[in-house]
């Protein structure tokens, strides 16, 4: 499938890696974003090895040049898991700008103590915020806010400052974020909460407190991409994915670190629609042990509305809608024989599928094996003749009837839709589904992350409530329009090839002037 | 129905109660969540808050209702200070010249249900089992209150700087049109305390048990997923409820009109209703279903969209496109069915065409068709 390319000096080259739980892929793309050649490797436990043997292979195997490779991304789950595990987090120290309000519900009120101990020995509310179009609620006081920044000294290694409806108004974020660094040093890392998240005070200033707290997990990745880049000769660009499915550079990334979580799923349904050419589908990722599905449109992975958990941690800073289900490669069928029920799942083989498999001569049934004693694929030498032909049969029912079925809930209509079918367990599924008008199934599936990863679009996005009272809907959208097409500039992008690719706005009731909340995110490439 | 007396609110009984209110919140009143993690921290702060049944009220005693007015957006960023929710009360106190003895929530639905757990616990005050609502409504004169012809006066309200407004009102319509403009000016958001009634009053207009209530329907819906039951079953047999239809939404329409927001949201019959479509129409709550064009619950009576898996409750502002859910209807309290409650909260009162008719009635029309 993949074919070198070395006698073409002039080309320019990309390269992008995908870190999942199982595999590390990586994808090699040219100037007009072929894929050239792809590679997949176990992720091992220092994530950065894992990362360093993909680029080793993927420049032995392609013979590209390594000068010629100027991109380079990379998708993680490092600040992911750190959450998760709660290892590698940072020492934040919180200042909510919120006092007399908000008093009633301190910070970090719904974290666990644990958790709690470790990220924050340091919160405090000061006097500040605005309402919600913008007024001062009460000036700050800066001795005040000076003083609880003696008090974190030495004890804190970010900051992070979030202020009441401050995605509104950001003056008093910016003036409290220069009181840190004249107490703190010019070099203590701030997080203003107003650049991570949206409307809704404690799950912006938790997306805020965990950011600082990842700030060392990124720094650590950002520099052992680097490393990794630099031991093959490689002088790129840096960037990181971010989970909208655009591209951070690697100094905002070091910076905003909460926003590579989830970045997996969305560079799958970035990398279907390219290799598919499709812009509207839904993608169904099938991996070891789940089944991600994710809604493209327009190009871009639908986000999510509800507010997001994140370890335990509600957040509202954008994230892709997903659904996942436990349906995967390694998955493990049963036979209840005093019942006669087949069961799939949920628990999976997952990495162990090459030796646990029925086929491959191992002691335990998974939906690999029902869809090679299917013919769903070949695989040389597998022994089939050892599984029963009505078990699988019947496994393959309820796996097909689960797939329907996630497809379904996240469908728009009613209407069928097609679907794009990524990740090495695809293979598991059908050439028909019901509800669905046609499944596409693109070259480089098995790698479709590292491809979305590779593609690079740069984004910026407004969110802001406006007054209908005061300006028409149509000034409303173009003043918010013009302001996300300037922070993708900002981040990087190409005027020329700007474009907005998400519109939305929600009436807020029970506020006078037809208040609307306008949310508009623009992308363009690098 | 009720296998115990809740005589206490804890932090757990505040959980249980959040998700019941927005049961019964009927998709508007605001999402509990900001309410529960006060009422949970006010609990932590100064101890469990008594709850008194409406029958336990001495007759003169003085019971002040409060909640939050204005917009839940709002309220999620610029949340309240506990001060914010004590000054009206200690307001109504000194314009009456006496002490305030229980308070109680305005509604049972959506956030300020847990609402008056924050001043009750810093007060030392117990709350009464009980509400003016029996659910959410938008406006401050759909309240029991209002119907039974009780003075609404004098109504305080309060904002975080300090601001105190005393009001009074000639009825609760003029209420609502004062207090909705006090709130803007104080920022969107304000508390109040408004219709200060006697304990006799209480037991004569209030709905009561309403808190109960919640915390019977968080329980079952938190248990329902241990016991591993259906929850949306067990929930209509306790509420007397009937399963109005079960699908998918294919198509949410909002607008703003009047700074609340309407629309109607479009749904697929699945299962037994496959081929069927109902919409529901709202503002701010949902207020009236039909079914391929039929009424099959209207205002007053209590609609709830309910996730189909879960049970759990879906709010207007939360539903969106390919939700699966079960949709439920209850029958109100009675009180709405007066010739006033219906002029207050009937389906003409906002706008919509369908005369008003008993749920119980179209169900058994319905069930009688088919």
């Amino acid at each position: 499938m993949s074919h070198t390319n070395v006698d073409n000096m002039e080309e320019i080259y990309r390269i992008g890696i995908d870190v999942g739980g199982t595999n590390t892929d990586a994808a090699l793309l040219d100037s007009k974003l072929n894929t050239i050649h792809t590679i997949k490797v176990h992720t091992t436990r220092d994530v950065n090895e894992g990362i360093t043997e993909s680029i080793r292979r993927l420049l032995a195997e392609s013979s590209v040049n390594p000068a010629q490779i100027r991109y380079a991304m990379l998708g993680t789950t490092h600040c992911t898991n750190a959450i998760v595990e709660r290892k590698h987090l940072g020492k934040v120290g919180l200042i909510r700008i919120g006092a007399p309000a908000t008093t009633a519900v301190p910070p970090l009120a719904d974290w666990d103590d644990t958790l709690k101990a470790t990220v924050c020995p340091h919160a405090y509310v000061v006097h500040g915020g605005y309402e919600y179009d913008g007024r001062t609620i009460v000036e700050t006081d800066e001795e005040e806010i000076l003083d609880c920044f003696l008090k974190m000294k030495g004890e804190v290694e970010a900051v992070a400052i979030c202020g009441v409806f401050s995605p509104v108004n950001t003056s008093q974020e910016k003036r409290v974020e220069e009181l840190a660094k004249q107490v703190l040093g010019a070099d203590m890392p701030v997080t203003l909460s107003h650049e991570i998240g949206s409307i809704g005070l404690l799950e912006r200033e938790n997306a805020s407190l965990l950011n600082g707290a990842l700030l060392n997990v990124i720094a650590g990745v950002v520099k052992g991409f680097e490393e990794a880049l630099h031991t093959y000769g490689i002088d790129a660009s840096l960037y990181i994915c971010q989970n909208d499915g655009t591209l951070m550079y690697s100094e905002y990334a070091l910076r905003y670190p909460i926003l590579t979580i989830a970045c997996g799923p969305t560079n799958s349904i970035r990398g279907a629609a390219h290799l598919s050419g499709l812009n509207d589908a839904l993608v169904v990722d099938i991996g070891g042990t789940t089944t991600d599905i994710g809604v493209l449109m327009q190009g871009f992975p639908r986000q999510s509305s509800a507010a997001v958990e994140i370890g335990g941690i509600r957040t509202n800073f954008r994230m892709p809608d997903i659904l996942s289900i436990g349906i995967g490669g390694g998955t493990i069928v049963r036979l209840d024989e005093t019942q006669d029920q087949v069961t799939v799942g949920p628990d999976s083989v997952g990495y162990e599928l090459l030796k646990r498999g029925l086929i491959f001569g191992g002691d335990t049934l998974t939906a690999t094996d029902v869809a090679v004693k299917l013919n769903r694929y070949e695989w040389k030498d597998a022994q089939t003749e050892v599984l029963d032909e009505s078990i699988c049969k019947r496994a393959d029912e309820i796996i097909t009837r689960d797939i329907e079925e996630a497809i379904d809930r996240m469908k728009t209509s009613s209407d069928p839709v097609d679907v794009i079918l990524v990740g090495g367990g695809s293979i598991l599924v059908a050439d028909k589904l019901e509800g669905v008008s046609r499944i596409v199934r693109p070259d480089h599936y098995d790698a479709a992350n590292a491809i979305g990863a590779a593609l690079g679009e740069v984004s910026g996005e407004t969110e802001r409530i406006y007054s209908l009272d005061e300006m028409s809907y149509d000034e409303a959208k173009e003043d918010a329009r013009s302001h996300a097409i300037e922070q993708a500039v900002l981040a990087g992008a190409d005027r020329d090839t700007v474009q907005i690719v998400l519109s939305e706005d929600i009436p807020i009731a029970y506020l006078p002037g037809n208040a609307l909340l306008v949310k508009v995110k623009a992308a363009g490439r690098l | 129905m009720r296998n115990h007396k809740l005589t206490e609110l804890n932090e757990q009984a505040v959980q249980y109660i959040a998700v019941g209110a927005a049961v019964l919140g009927t998709g508007g009143g605001g999402d509990p969540h900001i309410g529960k993690l006060m009422a949970m921290e006010a609990i932590r702060k100064y101890g469990p808050v008594r709850l008194l049944s409406p029958e336990d009220l001495e007759d003169d005693a003085l019971v002040v209702p409060i909640s939050m007015i204005g917009a839940p957006t709002v309220m999620n960023e610029k949340i309240p200070s506990i001060q914010q929710m004590i000054k009206p009360l200690d307001m109504i106190e000194k314009e009456l010249g006496r002490k305030v003895s229980a308070i109680m929530p305005i509604e049972v639905g959506g956030g300020n249900s847990l609402v008056p757990v924050i001043t009750a616990a810093e007060r030392n005050i117990p709350i009464v089992d009980a509400d003016a609502m029996g659910r959410a409504f938008p406006e401050s004169q759909m309240v029991t209150f209002y119907l039974d012809g009780i003075d609404c006066s004098p109504i305080t309200m309060a904002d975080e700087r300090g601001n105190g407004v005393l009001m009074h009102a000639i009825d609760g319509v003029w209420e609502e049109r004062m207090a909705r403009a006090v709130t803007i000016q104080m920022g969107g958001s304000a508390s109040i305390c408004d219709y200060p009634v006697t304990g006799a009053q209480v037991k004569q207009s209030a709905i009561p048990h309403t808190l109960t209530l919640a915390y019977e329907i968080g329980k079952t819906l938190f248990e329902s997923k241990e016991l591993k039951q259906n929850p949306i079953e067990m929930l209509l047999k306790q509420l007397n409820g009937y399963a109005l239809f079960q699908g998918k939404a294919v198509d949410i329409r909002r607008r703003t009109e009047g700074g609340f927001t309407r629309g109607e949201a479009i749904f697929e019959g699945t299962d037994a209703k496959k081929g069927r479509t109902m919409t529901l129409f709202f503002q701010n709550e949902f207020l009236l279903a039909t079914e391929d064009g039929h009424s099959i619950a209207i205002t007053p009576d209590l609609i709830s969209v309910l996730d189909q898996d879960t049970g759990m409750p879906i709010t207007t502002e939360n539903l969106k496109y390919g939700a699966r859910v079960s949709v439920v209807g209850f029958p109100c309290d009675p009180k709405w069915r007066s010739p006033k409650g219906l002029e207050t909260v009937g389906p003409q009162y906002f706008g919509y065409d369908a005369p008003y008719v008993l749920i119980e009635q179209l169900a058994a029309e319905k069930g009688g068709a088919e």
